[in-house]
């Protein structure tokens, strides 16, 4: 194995350029944090643009921000929370959850699209990468989009390289669109109400116009690893409202109000709120690499949620629900039946799947997201091949041969 | 004038053969071949680009797209899809070997669903029947563009339209779930559904504002939202164009997002109050309008931060509006610009190109110039929170020189977009119209990129060809990596 970890985005392409010369696979990463996540790469070689690094632009009053790919996450969040932003999708980070070290890049949240508890209401990271470069197979350098707020110039290949984990080009700068920061968040936990129950509360929380910026359902176990929610001895729903304080207070009373057919609904303060989201935004409460266990997340219809919920339940294994329901994080035995048996409900529900982490060999024989239908899987292939026509780049990543 | 490809002779001299073709696939009344009945749908919104099609279908059902397009891909025919045709950027302008498939037909809402939040719709809804469809629930679909008492989900769809309300809630990308596709081998393919995250490419994203490059919509999943308790509009004017730019970043930088910020300037302020009587001031230089969400004490709150912000800067006027009734008057001026315009001028240009929001004031300096030494009059209006700008120019059709003046003065703006930092189109598309600019923003690496991606999808070039990409290479359909 051996790694490279240029500095310069010329040298990056050079790299990548080579490597298609010898048809040689290229691992891409940046700090590694999320390697097992999906498909095993097989690469003698590793590419990793950690060293890519630093803010080229910051201009809050356009709500913009540019970074190079090997910047930290964290970096960028300290530097527009300085300003009073914040990233949109509150992506979330992953390394306890995964037993990985480390600090994750800006290119490894985009290129894995990771959003967290407010992609219900504002989006996912998808919907904010408003620009990138990136060095495709051939070793070119591409631009896409720009640094403006609004652009339909042509073809969206932000969106396209975002959530590509790496298979199409290796992003090397990325523009996000920011936004301001709340003044202030608090929380409703109404406690007591088993899946069903406690989505309908939710979508009833966010079919309301008071403003919800995430609602999730954690079953009695999962709460009870939140140090915030473990003094409910119950599952919990839970809706955060962020905006400036006299709206806060004013809607979460009214939210407390509408939900009262659900239960009686306690409210907690700001310090309490941050701390549960972060739970939530992590997947902390699933716990922390535990025993052998693989990690699923399932992104299906909110209502149908509890379905995931119920099958879950039946295999022992544990699991919440965060965006209303939406979005599942699961964590079970791992092996192919109990995978089957997941990604059955999944696909029941109409919804999708990603394998999270499971051991190389589960991972490599797995369909760790669902295959495509044949027609599209063919278009899949010569896209593909229009940025990476050598298929060097993180091969088989998340389908075998592509 | 921009140019159109020369038609395939083959194709026009196998017309009969075709017509006939097509209607042994559709019902009767679902093929159009005569002259006169083709004669409407030889231009879209962008007006002064015509050219009657081949033959226009409009079929029902999904099913019966994907028999249009395996017959069309098999003999080799273009296909130019359109919905409501009210593209601005001549999205939807037809050529006369192609066959234009109309999806206005196809205009049914298949589901609603108010748990998960979502409605199943078919491409010829218009964007503002999602709406009405909802709203006695309280809901609403989010994307306002201008035109959206005419406009169809479809175009939205394959134009990533956004709306004087985007600023808040996003463009159309950024408010869809799913899709049902026919490629133009008649493949039927479901994109998406009724969740948030999908699994592999962002299928949904690269399709969004593809401008029927690469498939045909036939059924749309979007996201459909609680409306606020209530909205209400602030009017603020001010003495130059400078001083409200510099009021709108510091109102983005105190923290708050309004639901819309919309920016006029002087030209656009007379026409728009000579159209609508919505008390606009017209001894300022430049006008914001500024619509907050919420609950009244919500709204007055909110006002009240951004009244004081705007008051640092020496505002003219600023009118808090009081009623609906009010608003709707405020709005009224700023939806209705376009036909405002229109009472002005015989025919005008709408331009659409986005800038950094900080670079305005030079903008507007700058198109300001080009107006006297091109000799013709421009409005402004600007989405001035996303810094899309939409630059009306004035000018006379009948006159044809006048014509080409315009195209010119609009290509130099867009120009100028690109040069500070933006692009060539916001929300309205590149089309036929900013076809030969991609490459004031592109170089020939990134749109053979993309060109390689239309080719993935539709490797001969059939799906709205000479639109988007310029035309001497659109016309070669592979472009390889150079070995």
């Amino acid at each position: 194995m051996s790694t490279l970890a240029p500095a310069e985005e010329a040298a990056i392409a050079q790299a990548i350029g080579e490597a298609r010369a010898r048809a040689t696979p290229l691992l891409l990463a940046g700090h590694a944090t999320k390697d097992g996540v999906l498909r095993p790469v097989q690469a003698e070689t590793t590419l990793s643009l950690k060293n890519h690094a630093g803010v080229t632009l910051y201009a809050p009053n356009e709500l913009i921000i540019s970074a190079r790919a090997g910047t930290t996450l964290a970096e960028i969040e300290a530097l527009v929370a300085s300003a009073g932003q914040q990233i949109i999708a509150e992506p979330p980070d992953l390394t306890a959850l995964l037993g990985t070290e480390g600090a994750q890049t800006l290119g490894g949240v985009v290129a894995c699209n990771l959003s967290g508890p407010r992609r219900v209401t504002a989006g996912a990271m998808r919907d904010h990468v408003m620009g990138l470069r990136a060095v495709n197979g051939a070793g070119e350098i591409i631009r896409a989009g720009g640094r403006v707020l609004k652009n339909v110039t042509g073809l969206d290949l932000c969106k396209l390289l975002t959530g590509s984990f790496g298979t199409l080009a290796a992003i090397t700068e990325i523009t996000l669109k920011v936004l301001p920061a709340a003044e202030t968040m608090a929380t409703l936990v109404l406690p007591g109400l088993a899946a069903r129950g406690g989505v309908a509360a939710l979508s009833a929380a966010l079919g309301a116009p008071f403003g919800a910026s995430a609602a999730a359902w954690l079953p009695r176990a999962q709460a009870e690893r939140v140090a915030e929610l473990a003094p409910f001895a119950a599952a919990v729903a839970l809706v955060r409202v962020e905006d400036f304080r006299p709206s806060v207070s004013y809607r979460g009373e009214r939210l407390r109000a509408l939900l009262t057919e659900f239960g009686a609904a306690e409210i907690l303060d700001e310090a309490a709120s941050r701390a549960v989201w972060r739970a939530v935004r992590d997947a902390a409460p699933l716990g922390e690499g535990e025993g052998n266990d693989a990690v699923w997340r399932v992104s299906v219809r909110p209502s149908a949620g509890p379905d995931i919920v119920a099958v879950v339940e039946t295999l022992g294994g544990r699991c919440f629900l965060d965006w209303g329901g939406g979005l599942a994080w699961i964590a079970a035995e791992a092996s192919a039946a109990t995978h089957r048996a997941i990604t059955q409900a999944a696909r029941a529900a109409g919804g999708v799947w990603w394998l999270m982490r499971a051991p190389d060999a589960l991972r490599a024989s797995l369909d760790v997201v669902p295959a495509e239908p044949a027609p599209l899987a063919a278009i899949a292939r010569r896209v593909k091949a229009a940025f990476d026509p050598a298929f060097i780049l993180n091969p088989g990543r998340i389908h075998a041969g592509l | 004038m921009i140019d159109l490809p020369a038609p395939n002779p083959a194709t026009l001299a196998a017309r009969e053969r075709i017509v006939a073709g097509l209607r042994a696939l559709l019902p009767e009344s679902g093929v159009i071949a005569e002259a006169l009945r083709l004669k409407p749908y030889e231009a879209d919104g962008l007006s002064a680009y015509r050219q009657v099609p081949l033959a226009v279908v409009l079929p029902e059902t999904t099913e019966q797209v994907a028999s249009v397009l395996r017959f069309c891909h098999e003999n080799g025919v273009r296909v130019v899809p359109r919905g409501a045709g009210t593209s601005l950027s001549g999205g939807a302008l037809p050529l006369a070997d192609a066959v234009v498939v109309g999806l206005m037909r196809m205009n049914r809402i298949l589901a609603i669903d108010y748990a998960d939040r979502l409605a199943v719709v078919e491409p010829g809804v218009t964007n503002i029947g999602i709406t009405e469809a909802v709203r006695g629930a309280g809901f609403f679909y989010a994307p306002d563009p201008s035109s959206q008492l005419a406009c169809m989900i479809g175009g939205n769809v394959n134009m990533n339209s956004g709306g004087a309300h985007c600023l808040k809630y996003g463009v159309t990308a950024n408010n869809l779930l799913g899709l049902k596709i026919v490629t133009i081998d008649g493949e039927i393919i479901e994109i998406g559904g009724a969740h948030l995250d999908a699994a592999g490419y962002d299928w949904l994203g690269i399709l969004t504002g593809s401008e029927g490059q690469l498939a045909i919509v036939t059924e749309v999943t979007v996201r459909i939202l609680r409306g606020p308790e209530g909205a209400r509009a602030m009017l603020v004017a001010f003495r130059g164009n400078e001083i409200a730019g510099a009021c709108v970043d510091a109102i983005i930088t105190s923290g708050i997002i309004p639901v819309a910020l919309e920016f006029m300037d002087r030209p656009a302020i007379h026409a728009c109050e000579a159209f609508a009587h919505a008390g606009y001031p017209l001894d300022a230089e430049a006008m914001l309008i500024i619509e907050v969400e919420g609950s009244i004490a919500e709204q007055d709150d909110l006002l009240a931060r951004i009244g004081a912000i705007c008051r640092r800067f020496d505002p003219i006027s600023l009118r808090i509006s009081q009623s609906a009734e009010e608003s709707a008057a405020i709005w009224k001026g700023r939806k209705g610009a376009f036909g405002a315009i229109g009472r002005i001028s015989p025919d005008y240009l709408c331009m659409d190109g986005t800038i950094p929001t900080g670079r305005l004031p030079e903008v507007l300096r700058r198109i300001g110039e080009m107006s006297e030494s091109y000799g013709l009059k421009v409005a402004n209006i600007f989405h001035a929170g996303d810094g899309n700008l939409h630059p009306l120019i004035m000018f006379d059709a009948n006159d044809p020189e006048s014509f080409h003046r315009a195209e010119a003065f609009g290509a130099d703006i867009l120009k100028l977009c690109v040069e500070v930092g933006g692009c060539l189109t916001g929300e309205h598309g590149v089309g036929v119209e900013k076809r030969d600019l991609m490459t004031v923003q592109f170089n020939s690496v990134e749109l053979d990129q993309q060109r390689r991606i239309k080719t993935a999808f539709d490797p001969d070039w059939l799906l709205n060809t000479a639109k988007v990409f310029p035309l001497t290479a659109a016309l070669a359909p592979a472009v390889p990596h150079a070995a």
